[in-house]
């Protein structure tokens, strides 16, 4: 049996010094190759593992026939941002992960195809609207342009409905934007997906801070027939330990938001500045700690650290992204966690007050809990922090807003089938619900809601 | 875009701008503040908001030049634009009828307190208001302060106007004096607001201060601003930016102020080295 087409990537030499792009995407030649290792099963198990049902044996074997250009349509009848979902989607835990070749040897690579069709279809063909269903007269206002935003807009644009996305910050493209790096999700991908809603007339704009600039209340007196809130979760969290607050530490979403939104890599090209020193240290597992990282790296950091509290096994980040960033020279320091930050006098971050950790029972993830060995205290020096431990739900639209009810956590206590609040009209997904997640699990959560708003809207019935 | 309507020379390096920014009038209350980022490449600053007009959907901020940002927004001329306005952020100011408030504001912080004194006034408070300058050219907002104090004092820093010291001095007098304080709202530099906190925590007067911390979003999303007040770690952007100024960690304030002093300056430097070429 042939085995899975590699991945073109940029050398590691040349890549640790730029932004562009790591992985290139495959060659027409490759992607059919791929493409004709699928044996079409009657039952595919793949779209089972895929959040928002795309039809992969069909759009896998138009590949085949050559109809590159057909292939991307039949993805976006199910996904409306194909060119992001093929390289950010964990597609091992996914579709790949139900894929029978898997059982014996490598799965299709389908993340990689699908990033290749719509690609493609960008390169080559005018981006066509998909057709629009009669107009509705309902107004459906999204708040947030992030994933789960954006899928919202395009599915209640195509059935009829007049929708408007309201943006916090000066883009759109929400965590696409200011999140998911360069190297990873080139922004003129996320600037593409967000004309062709425009071209669905898809009306946006930025600056809007629902809940300041305007409250949900306003938003129904100003017309708007039903409110999406795709907020994300918008507040970082922080260890809680001693001396967090020295300069030099960063929460992952500061990091990474000067670099990608801000551009302080081309500082002073651009006006925002960032601090990067020798060595840095990002705090957490997940792929937002290996974007800082590799971000880092690109900075021109001499040493950069993950510090992760259990072991390698257990880190949440894509086994991909992982390798990428050890092959960039990330060292992986594993079982340890600060529990004291020190610094010097002028408050600048010096050193971290470390302990050890060992696994212990399995907890409510499923993971092995880390447990400190006790007097395993050691010093590691360090010039900049990173913490990438995740986030809290943002106070600024519930706290205005207190019609909504919060979950336990803090987030919006949404059903999980429809996404409705307990506000009427109001519905809500993507982290703001369900705490920090991925891209494909807010549209999912986007393409639910949208079908329940359409279904709110003709038959009034909440 | 934004439009800039008026702009206004009104001292060395102190300009008033009047800009176009809709939506923002409209759920404004004093206390609170925008974010502006000026052109393509520009940073995003926080800055006061000290007046708003809900009906010409226009607001008025006031900005000193000190870094690369607030002097490319002080080369823009009426007509021109700035490319984003956000706002208005952060929680704003509790004005309640308490008695006697003293409002003291500190150099471009006075555009912060103009806005309070008014509305403390409103509130049917005595409101005695100290103001500070460097000199008698850095002068802003005398009339509008006078016009909603029921006593104003003026201080320079070299006696060009005014009575000669600090916001301070003026403050010590009033207690000496045994004049009666129920509240003061000190905006200003960190390390006036430090000074003032410290003295008000003898007098045992509560006082709220507004913090200057360094912003990006000031959504809450990035936590670059935050401050330590009572021992908790609090974010200036959305749990403030006015908080109890015996309980805020001002050393530290300070400190994180200068995280980005580096590159400030070099900033600034390339951008006035490129203007002297022109």
């Amino acid at each position: 049996m042939a085995s899975r087409e590699p991945m073109p990537k940029q050398k590691v030499k040349e890549r640790i010094k730029n932004f562009n792009e790591v992985a290139l995407g495959y060659t027409e030649e490759q992607a059919r190759r791929e493409a004709g290792r699928c044996i079409q099963c009657p039952e595919p198990l793949c779209v089972k593992g895929c959040p928002v049902d795309i039809n992969i044996p069909e759009f896998i074997k138009l590949i085949v026939e050559g109809k590159y250009n057909e292939a991307a349509r039949k993805i976006k009848e199910d996904d409306v941002l194909p060119c992001m979902t093929g390289r950010v989607c964990p597609q091992e835990e996914q579709c790949e992960a139900q894929c029978v070749l898997g059982v014996k040897g490598s799965p299709i690579a389908i993340g990689r195809l699908e990033r290749f069709v719509a690609d493609y279809e960008a390169a080559h063909s005018e981006s066509q609207a998909p057709p629009v269903q009669a107009k509705k007269n309902k107004k459906v206002a999204v708040v947030g342009s992030g994933p789960a935003g954006l899928t919202v807009a395009a599915d209640c644009a195509r059935m009829g409905y007049d929708v408007k996305i309201f943006e916090a910050l000066h883009k759109p493209g929400g965590v696409l934007v200011y999140g998911i790096p360069e190297f990873r999700l080139p922004k003129a991908i996320v600037g593409r997906e967000v004309d062709f809603l425009k071209k669905m007339g898809v009306e946006l704009e930025c600056n809007v801070i629902v809940g300041r600039t305007i409250t949900i209340e306003q938003l129904f007196e100003e017309g708007f027939d039903a409110i999406f809130l795709g907020l994300g979760a918008g507040l970082p969290r922080f260890l809680g330990v001693k001396g967090e607050n020295l300069l030099g530490i960063y929460s992952a979403n500061e990091f990474l938001t000067r670099i990608n939104l801000m551009k302080a890599y081309k500082f002073p090209e651009y006006d925002t500045p960032i601090n990067i020193g020798k060595k840095v240290a990002v705090v957490g597992g997940g792929n937002v700690a290996m974007d800082s990282a590799r971000s880092a790296v690109r900075l021109g950091a001499q040493g950069v650290h993950i510090i992760y509290r259990r072991s390698r096994k257990e880190m949440p980040a894509r086994n991909e992204e992982i390798e990428n960033a050890v092959e960039e020279g990330v060292i992986l320091d594993l079982l340890v966690n600060p529990i004291e930050f020190t610094g010097d006098e002028k408050g600048w971050v010096k050193a971290i007050k470390m302990i050890k950790m060992e696994l212990g029972e399995v907890d409510d993830s499923g993971r092995r809990r880390p447990v400190p060995i006790p007097g395993s205290e050691f010093i590691y020096d360090v010039d900049t922090v990173v913490i990438a431990i995740g986030q809290n739900a943002n106070p600024i639209l519930l706290d205005a807003t207190p019609e909504i009810r919060k979950n336990k956590w803090g987030y919006i206590d949404a059903d999980s089938e429809k996404g409705k609040t307990s506000m009427k009209g109001v519905f809500a997904g993507g982290d703001i619900v369900t705490g920090e997640a991925t891209v494909i699990a807010a549209m999912g959560a986007g393409r639910k809601s949208a079908r329940a708003i359409d279904e709110y809207l003709k038959t009034g019935k909440w | 875009m934004y439009k800039i309507l008026k702009k206004e020379k009104i001292g060395p390096n102190l300009n008033k701008f009047v800009i176009k920014a809709p939506l923002v009038p409209k759920n404004y209350q004093p206390g609170q503040f925008v974010v502006i980022k000026v052109d393509e490449v520009g940073e995003r600053i926080p800055i006061t908001i000290a007046e708003a007009d809900k009906d010409k959907g226009t607001i008025t901020i006031f900005v000193q030049e000190v870094g690369k940002t607030t002097y490319k927004l002080g080369a823009l001329k009426q007509g021109d634009a700035i490319s984003d306005v956000v706002g208005p952020l952060g929680h704003p100011a509790k004005v309640d009828k308490v008695g006697t408030v003293v409002t003291i504001g500190g150099g471009v912080g006075s555009a912060i307190i103009y806005p309070e004194t008014k509305a403390f006034k409103e509130a049917g408070n005595y409101v005695i208001s100290i103001m500070g300058f460097r000199n008698k050219e850095n002068v802003i907002l005398e009339e509008e302060m006078r016009k909603h104090s029921d006593e104003l004092y003026i201080m320079t820093d070299d006696g060009s106007y005014g009575k000669k010291g600090f916001t301070t001095n003026e403050l010590q007098e009033l207690e000496s004096a045994g004049r009666k304080m129920d509240l003061v709202i000190a905006i200003g530099p960190a390390i006036m607001m430090k000074k003032i906190s410290e003295m008000t925590k003898e007098y045992n007067v509560k006082t709220i201060v507004s913090l200057n911390s360094t912003m990006m979003d000031a959504t809450g999303m990035c936590g670059g601003c935050r401050v330590e007040v009572g021992g908790e770690t609090k974010f200036a952007c959305v749990d403030g930016p006015e908080f109890d100024g015996h309980k805020v960690n001002f050393d530290l304030l300070i400190k994180r102020l200068s995280i980005y002093e580096k590159q400030e300056k070099e900033a600034l430097d390339n951008y006035k080295g490129c203007k002297l070429e022109e």
